[in-house]
């Protein structure tokens, strides 16, 4: 299945002052289906004082099963200039071979204008076994954009081994590279259980966190177990953890990521 | 006149030979500087570092043979792939800028250096480690410039800031000591495995038979992830290879903390 899906969110102004940002444009195909949700921003993003931009929110549901061996699904986002995002899924998303061991292909694109904001959250992909799958998420920043973007991998389902997966992600603020890491485990990739990549742990995640106008580097807190918060410029900073399972890690970012606010 | 007979009757022959001669003298004078460069010996300041092998043993207990290829094939099949890579495309703008004749190509080769500079940083998210891998690139500069002096290694010397990645540099000084592109990703991918196994060997105490046996049973995959390098090393940088040690990063991050530490990483 090829699914291509669109979203263009836009912002204006009235005389009065008052942000508003809206959808300019969607387009849902096949397993990529977007749903404008009513939901509030995580508490954290009262930090980034958005009190009167009114933010879009969009789901990605699930309009197929998958992705599995042979899919191609495409997924082009662009956040205009001092608009607000925050982009998520439904659910987690079940990785899985296709019938005839064909390979399945996801890319997402995302740029963000000067003054735009964009959360990224498309929940945890689970890399099942015998799945043959490449991931390509770009998110392209202008100078002054803000981003979160959290990244969950579950290496299997439970009791079993992944497949083939891989899954880059490269962030660029005016066109120079930010950060660009990929993982890749499975039959694939010789050592990825090792202590050099995953360790035997199960799961793994990072978060990415671009902020223009932060306050202040993040200092060094009691450390989260098999977690590390790392510094990418003087306004981008990245979270990266390992965990047993996909539960505890969610829990391992998110506490990392709080201790790293409150440090700042 | 035997002699003058031999020359009037195979006269293409001897030329030949004269030619394989000479071809096989650079070659193998191409090797002697290759064994030079990736020498445990040579003064770049390698040994002072286990590429995250120190923590490994530690944390995660790779304290055995088994555990140890499995650690040395993930570091070879990420961040080795990512070296090599960088380090063929960095001899390919060496090569280029060497056979460019004007200000042009040197104005190249800076521009094309400062971009492989940006996405190396960019593939290398603990601050830790990029630290230890400029300062391993501002020593392998130093030494690479009175070992093999070339205005393009001078070049590299003269950049503002913190100087360049270690891959970065290593294609450069791997191109002024006469290294094709696809060699200096080669020494680049066994680099990448022989520190951590040499540290094994002074961390554990670990059989050096057993370890350098280890060492060549890895050819393959080091043959393979060169080949990777090499095939990827003139696409655009934005498109060299990304794949990542997730827990090398991590526990270099938790490394660094340590009071007492036989390496710097």
């Amino acid at each position: 299945m090829r699914s291509h899906a669109l979203l263009d969110i836009a912002s204006s102004s009235t005389p009065q002052g008052v942000k508003r940002s809206y959808i300019e444009r969607m387009r849902s195909q096949g397993a990529l289906v977007l749903r404008p949700t009513k939901e509030v921003l995580p508490g954290w993003a009262a930090r980034w004082n958005l009190t009167g931009s009114t933010p879009v929110k969009v789901r990605i549901v699930a309009g197929a099963a998958g992705p599995l061996g042979g899919d191609q699904l495409r997924l082009e986002v662009t956040v205009g200039a001092g608009a607000v995002l925050m982009l998520g899924a439904a659910a987690g998303t079940l990785v899985l071979p296709g019938v005839h061991g064909e390979q399945s292909r996801s890319d997402v694109s995302i740029t963000v204008a000067d003054g735009g904001t964009l959360i990224w959250n498309p929940g945890v992909q689970i890399a099942a076994r015998d799945c043959h799958h490449t991931t390509l998420n770009t998110i392209g920043l202008a100078a002054g954009a803000r981003l979160y973007a959290r990244e969950e991998i579950a290496l299997g389902r439970f009791g079993e081994e992944p497949g083939r997966f891989r899954q880059r992600m490269r962030v660029t603020r005016e066109g120079k590279p930010l950060y660009d890491q990929e993982l890749a485990i499975g039959p694939g990739a010789p050592g990825w259980n090792s202590a050099a990549v995953t360790g035997k742990r199960r799961s793994l995640g990072t978060i990415v966190l671009v902020d223009p106008q932060r306050a202040g580097r993040p200092t060094r807190q009691e450390s989260v177990p098999d977690t590390a918060v790392m510094e990418l410029s003087d306004e981008a900073s990245l979270i990266s953890s390992l965990a047993p399972d996909a539960i505890e890690l969610g829990r391992r970012l998110d506490a990392a990521f709080s201790r790293s606010l409150a440090g700042q | 006149m035997t002699h003058v007979l031999e020359e009037d009757t195979r006269p293409r022959d001897s030329a030949t030979a004269a030619a394989e001669s000479a071809g096989s003298t650079a070659s193998l004078r191409s090797m002697s500087a290759l064994m030079l460069l990736i020498d445990g010996r040579f003064p770049a300041g390698g040994h002072a570092h286990s590429g995250g092998f120190e923590a490994a043993a530690t944390n995660e207990k790779v304290t055995d043979i088994a555990s140890m290829e499995q650690f040395l094939l993930g570091r070879l099949h990420t961040t080795g792939l990512v070296a090599a890579a960088f380090a063929a495309s960095s001899c390919l703008a060496f090569g280029r800028a060497a056979a460019a004749t004007d200000d042009a190509g040197l104005a190249a080769f800076t521009a094309d250096l400062g971009v492989l500079d940006d996405e190396f940083t960019a593939r290398t998210p603990s601050p830790v480690l990029r630290v230890v891998s400029r300062r391993l690139g501002r020593q392998l500069v130093r030494a690479g410039r009175r070992i093999w002096p070339h205005p393009l290694v001078d070049e590299l010397a003269r950049l503002p800031g913190q100087g360049v990645h270690q891959p970065v540099a290593f294609g450069v000084v791997a191109g002024a000591a006469g290294q094709p592109p696809v060699l200096a990703a080669t020494a680049a991918a066994q680099e990448s495995i022989t520190g951590p196994a040499t540290a094994s060997v002074r961390l554990l105490g670990l059989d050096p038979f057993d370890v350098n046996a280890l060492l060549a049973r890895l050819a393959g995959d080091v043959a393979l992830v060169a080949t990777r390098a090499f095939a990827s090393a003139s696409s655009s940088p934005a498109d060299l290879p990304a794949v990542a040690g997730y827990l090398i990063d991590i526990s270099a991050e938790v490394h660094a903390t340590w009071e007492v530490r036989l390496f710097a990483s």
